[in-house]
């Protein structure tokens, strides 16, 4: 009994070894944070882009309305993919589109939105990239809904038309 | 007394460099223990992408706010999960990772302790 132990023994250490390594081969080895939901958003003041003012975030985000916070820069060529996106949803006039410009020139994002339109009503300016980082953000462009001061929902990546349907119905 | 002066000099040149050094080190410490989301492998200090250099910026300021390095980690933690630190804590995400060096360990001893009392 004893003798037949061990090689059972080893052999089910194996088997788990190879299970571990088997399921870890399927996995991504790309990371992306988990989307946490129903976080408050963050509190900032950053400058505008078109204005030129300071604004904060309690001036910007009115209770009981739905905002969409787009993370965008004219630098990032996904960004000019969503961009038609945007420009539908800023025609439902249930939802507000804030943009929040990253790490970029002040001239070349107002070409950008001469040249696609301006689906936004603020943009916020992100220079040092911390306001991002403030929201949760590791990249451009990425998308959050908010509500009553909280994320409810958040897109890594650039909009699509399945998105746009499903933002449309949170909305709704 | 020319000798003296250019002591004080050097003498203040140098604890000037070791303040500043100081204020480096704890951030660098906090960034070593954050890991790059854009560079994956590499840690914030190590990289030199868009997204490492705006969360060093952002220690300093977390820092400047008089937040401690624990603090600094919750902050980072909630934004982004355990994932962001190099040293998670025990949750039931890593608890296999925590004990089962421990678990192997016991084993091992067990299994070498039994071989030494058989053999008596």
């Amino acid at each position: 009994m004893k003798n037949k132990l061990i090689p059972y023994s080893i052999i089910l250490i194996f088997l788990i070894i190879f299970a571990v390594f088997y399921k870890s081969l399927k996995d991504t080895n790309i990371y992306t944070p988990e989307t946490k939901i129903n976080n408050d958003i963050p509190i900032f003041s950053a400058e505008l882009l078109l204005s030129n003012e300071n604004s904060n975030s309690t001036e910007i985000f009115e209770l009981d309305k739905f905002y969409l916070l787009n993370i965008w820069a004219s630098w990032c060529v996904p960004c000019r993919d969503e961009h038609p996106i945007l420009m539908s949803l800023s025609k439902n006039n249930k939802l507000i589109i804030i943009g929040m410009n990253y790490k970029d020139n002040k001239k070349n994002a107002k070409s950008f939105l001469d040249e696609l339109g301006n689906p936004y009503e603020k943009i916020i300016l992100d220079k040092n990239g911390t306001n991002s980082i403030e929201w949760g953000a590791f990249g451009v462009p990425e998308t959050f809904i908010i509500y009553n001061n909280k994320i409810i929902k958040k897109y890594i990546g650039p909009l699509n038309n399945e998105l746009l349907i499903e933002i449309q119905k949170i909305i709704k | 007394m020319k000798i003296f002066k250019n002591f004080v000099i050097i003498f203040l040149l140098m604890t000037i460099n070791n303040l500043n050094a100081n204020e480096n080190s704890e951030r660098n410490q906090i960034t070593k223990n954050l890991r790059c989301l854009i560079c994956q492998g590499q840690s914030v200090y190590d990289s030199d992408s868009d997204f490492a250099n705006s969360m060093k910026i952002l220690v300093d300021k977390k820092l400047d706010e008089g937040l401690s390095e624990k603090e600094i980690y919750i902050y980072f933690k909630e934004k982004y999960g355990d994932w962001i630190l190099y040293d998670p804590g025990l949750n039931k995400n890593t608890y296999l990772l925590w004990l089962l060096p421990i678990l192997i360990f016991l084993f091992g001893g067990a299994i070498i302790a039994k071989s030494f009392i058989l053999k008596k």
